[in-house]
């Protein structure tokens, strides 16, 4: 009886938190090379759209997530052009890179509204991915398993690895990484080029995984959430993927609780409460000033080599 | 010098403009193998641009750059390093919120395990008697610390040729004698040194030759060994060098500013604990505070300046006044001026124009802003006040603090204390990275300002500032300050020796006093 209820819950849990967590670990590299992409939501509105209509058109689930990855990159490299060639302000740019996804998803995704694809199949055998209740940990879609590994991947790379030490060091000084001799313009477009399909590969995991179809506006702000989520992590990939799974719970609550005719307080609360909880968060983390954050010091600053 | 030995590194005929400054015009002169060469020339005068050019960080618009005999084009600073050219900055190229190793690792090219780096770190260390923690943060550091930060990168390079852009301004005298050494013994292989510093006795001692440049020009050449500090400094400044004007005796009146058992605990795991600190600055006096960066010397100047209030009150006097659990801007109106160490950021928003920047200390005791209103003309007319009397080189009040280079910009900041005619003052390296021509005048305004009866405090590692300058000095070492000595009976050994850690002990420095001249 509690397994009925139980495990639903935890897919659902996982289900949710898969597309913030793939979202919010490209913005995290992003921003450890010192830059601010507020166009997630754009590309991953990007994502979602090219995924679902590569899908529909050749039947077949992972061209459409690799067109995904390519689509939102794209974005992100127009973006990258931008601010880190021309130098525009980021925030402003990130801005209107989400106004853009959204326009631009909506228009190409016209002809898609209302059609459906076939799902992605599962990795493992249906034994294990449909027993009633072994599917907790084999039953998701491969994405899961992928966002898992990334989130490793990703620690180890900024953590031990050579790319990573420079990575940071371009977030950490620009001035300081230029003058030893590193391109703090390259590494920072490889690191938005990589936020860009990462957004893509979250876009698509609404419209190919959770749906799935294409409607307009179908990541419905989940990318601010991802933004969110990396202040919350303190740029931490570990703490990341504890935040993404909590921020799942939450939501995942609201729409459990609605089910089950909970009216103690209102849907709208209910619905507020993952942001409720991210500023409460927030306040928490900074009002400890011992643990000391690892927000990058040129986060959103233009890098100007003035000499 | 014959001709068959080919000159480590030739500049020939080397160009560069900015908008507005030519800022190297046909420089050319040689660098032989294993020689130390000398690069004098006032801030400005072109310097740093130069020794830019050949770590590749900036193109020439003319001129040759020939290495070894062979013409060549340094791309890059990658470039560079692999050609054989190490440096270490005048400004760090440093992460504040990376580890020394994780520092030292950004500037090796090619990878290295951390563990492999580290015990060639240890190494380095070793070699050269250096005091550094691979695994501290940067951002806990000391300038001093964070300078052998650089030295130790660009010594793991085994660099054929090393630029030094002022390395001894925050070492003790037996650091700098233990720096000279292993420069020398670089030299010896072979390795030649492009030395630049504003201590042109250091330059005697070091050096075999020396490039004087002068708006951008090369305007002379000479044997250090031969010359005094005067003749070198009046041919970078192209005319005559004032001395210290100081009235042989002096007197002082009654105690103005006093720590009385200040003790504070360290910050975190790496600030430095105050441990009962005790002295009295008299009116009229100058009184300098010597000691090797890191062991307390910020904390002081938070505790001190008013930016750490700390209990309990009378710890801390300004005439009758406890003040130690009063802000800073409390203690601004008490007549309380302090100007910090780090000039970008902490002595001066960098991106505010020069006006803005005095209303951020003088708001108050120059009424530059009554009723939260802030008059722009006075703050204007103040900035360039400043300007004139400091001999500030800018385009005016409204040019950003960022734009004008290190000593400009400090002497606009100890303008501004200065003019503010504080009761108290407390300066902490007031000439570092100053050229000799600034750094008389900052001198001079300081002894000026105690002759009107203000009490000063210096803190400074420049131990000849702290003897020309001072009165009275005290040194500090891991929190703790020295008994207070007469400036005029200290020798440089027992100020190193304290600074060292012999903590008024006569005769444990004495016995490392002999063991030092015995070696």
């Amino acid at each position: 009886m509690t397994d009925s209820l139980l495990i639903p819950i935890i897919m659902t849990i996982v289900g949710a938190a898969t597309p913030i967590l793939l979202a919010a670990l490209g913005e995290l590299v992003v921003e450890k090379s010192g830059v601010l992409n507020l166009g997630l939501e754009g590309m991953m509105l990007i994502g979602a759209v090219t995924g679902f209509a590569v899908t529909a058109t050749t039947g077949y689930a992972p061209l459409g997530v690799v067109a995904a990855m390519i689509a939102a990159a794209a974005s992100a490299g127009l973006f990258g052009f931008l601010t880190l060639t021309l130098t525009a302000n980021q925030v402003a740019t990130g801005l209107a890179l989400t106004i853009f996804g959204i326009g631009l998803s909506a228009l190409a995704g016209e002809n898609y509204v209302g059609q459906t694809v076939d799902v992605f199949g599962s990795v493992f055998p249906a034994a294990l991915a449909e027993h009633p209740v072994l599917r907790v940990i084999f039953g998701y879609s491969p994405l899961v398993y992928v966002s898992l590994l990334l989130v490793a991947a990703v620690s180890w790379f900024l953590r031990k690895s050579r790319a990573g030490l420079i990575l940071r060091a371009v977030g950490e000084s620009d001035l300081s990484a230029h003058s030893i001799g590193y391109s703090v313009i390259g590494v920072r477009y490889m690191a938005v080029l990589f936020g860009g399909a990462m957004a893509g590969i979250a876009g698509c995991f609404y419209s190919l995984v959770l749906t799935p179809m294409w409607a307009e506006q179908l990541t419905a702000g989940r990318g601010w959430i991802a933004l969110a989520l990396v202040v919350f992590a303190g740029w931490r990939p570990m703490r990341l993927l504890l935040g993404a799974y909590l921020f799942g719970a939450v939501m995942t609550l609201e729409l459990h609780a609605k089910a089950a005719g909970f009216s103690l307080v209102a849907p709208e609360f209910l619905a507020a409460m993952p942001y409720l909880a991210t500023i409460a968060v927030l306040a928490i983390i900074s009002a400890r000033k011992a643990g000391k954050s690892l927000a990058p010091a040129c986060l959103g600053k233009p890098f100007k080599p003035s000499s | 010098m014959s001709d068959d030995i080919k000159p480590r590194i030739e500049l020939k005929g080397i160009t560069k403009a900015f908008p507005g400054v030519l800022a190297n015009d046909a420089v050319s002169f040689k660098v032989e193998p294993g020689e130390i060469h000398a690069l004098l020339g006032e801030n400005g005068a072109g310097k740093s641009t130069l020794v830019k050019m050949i770590y590749g960080i900036m193109q020439p618009d003319a001129g040759d750059i020939v290495w070894d005999g062979e013409p060549v084009m340094v791309a890059n600073p990658k470039a560079a390093r692999k050609m054989g050219v190490g440096m270490v900055f005048q400004h760090f190229s440093l992460f504040e919120a990376m580890t020394v190793l994780e520092n030292i690792a950004l500037g090796m090219d090619g990878s290295i395990s951390q563990s492999k780096l580290e015990a060639k770190i240890r190494d380095v260390l070793h070699t050269y008697d250096l005091k550094l923690d691979p695994h501290r943060i940067v951002s806990t550091l000391s300038v001093g610390e964070r300078q052998r930060i650089e030295i130790v990168r660009a010594l793991l390079l085994e660099p054929q040729l090393l630029i030094m852009d002022e390395p001894t301004s925050v070492l003790t005298p037996q650091e700098v004698a233990q720096l000279f050494e292993t420069l020398r013994r670089l030299s010896k292989t072979g390795c030649s040194i492009l030395y630049i510093s504003h201590k042109l006795h250091e330059i005697r001692d070091l050096c075999d030759a020396a490039t004087i440049l002068r708006g951008g020009k090369v305007v002379g050449e000479c044997d250090p060994r031969k010359e005094t500090p005067t003749s070198m400094a009046e041919m970078m400044i192209g005319g005559n060098l004032k001395q210290i004007s100081k009235a042989a005796s002096r007197e002082f009146g009654d105690d103005r500013f006093i720590a009385d058992g200040l003790t504070i605990a360290g910050e975190g795991d790496f600030g430095v604990a105050l441990d009962d600190i005790c002295f009295a600055v008299r009116a009229g006096e100058i009184f300098g505070i010597a000691g090797v960066a890191g062991n307390g010397q910020n904390e002081l100047l938070l505790a001190l300046s008013g930016e750490e209030p700390s209990s309990p009150a009378d710890a801390i006097r300004l005439d009758s006044h406890a003040i130690a659990a009063m802000d800073a801007v409390g203690r601004r109106n008490l007549g309380l001026c302090a100007v910090p160490e780090e000039r970008n950021g902490h002595g001066a928003v960098v991106d505010f124009s020069l006006t803005d920047n005095t209303i951020l200390t003088a708001r108050d005791r120059m009424e530059l802003a009554s009723n939260g209103i802030v008059h722009g003309g006075a703050a204007t007319t103040f900035a360039g006040q400043i300007i004139d009397d400091f001999s500030v080189m800018t385009t005016g009040p409204g040019s950003l603090a960022g734009s004008l280079s290190g000593g400009n910009l400090q002497k606009f900041i100890m303008g501004r204390e200065i003019l503010q005619n504080p009761e108290v003052l407390i300066v902490s390296q007031p000439t570092w990275g100053v050229d000799a021509g600034a750094a008389a005048a900052i001198h001079q305004a300081l002894v000026d300002l105690a002759e009107n009866g203000s009490a000063i405090l210096v803190i400074s590692q420049d131990l000849d500032e702290l003897l020309a300058l001072c009165d009275r000095l005290a040194v500090i070492n891991e929190g703790r300050l020295s008994k207070t000595l007469n400036v005029g009976e200290a020798t440089i050994d027992e100020i190193g020796l304290l600074m060292g850690g012999v903590h008024g002990d006569p005769f444990a420095t004495a016995e490392m006093t002999e063991a030092v001249h015995a070696h």
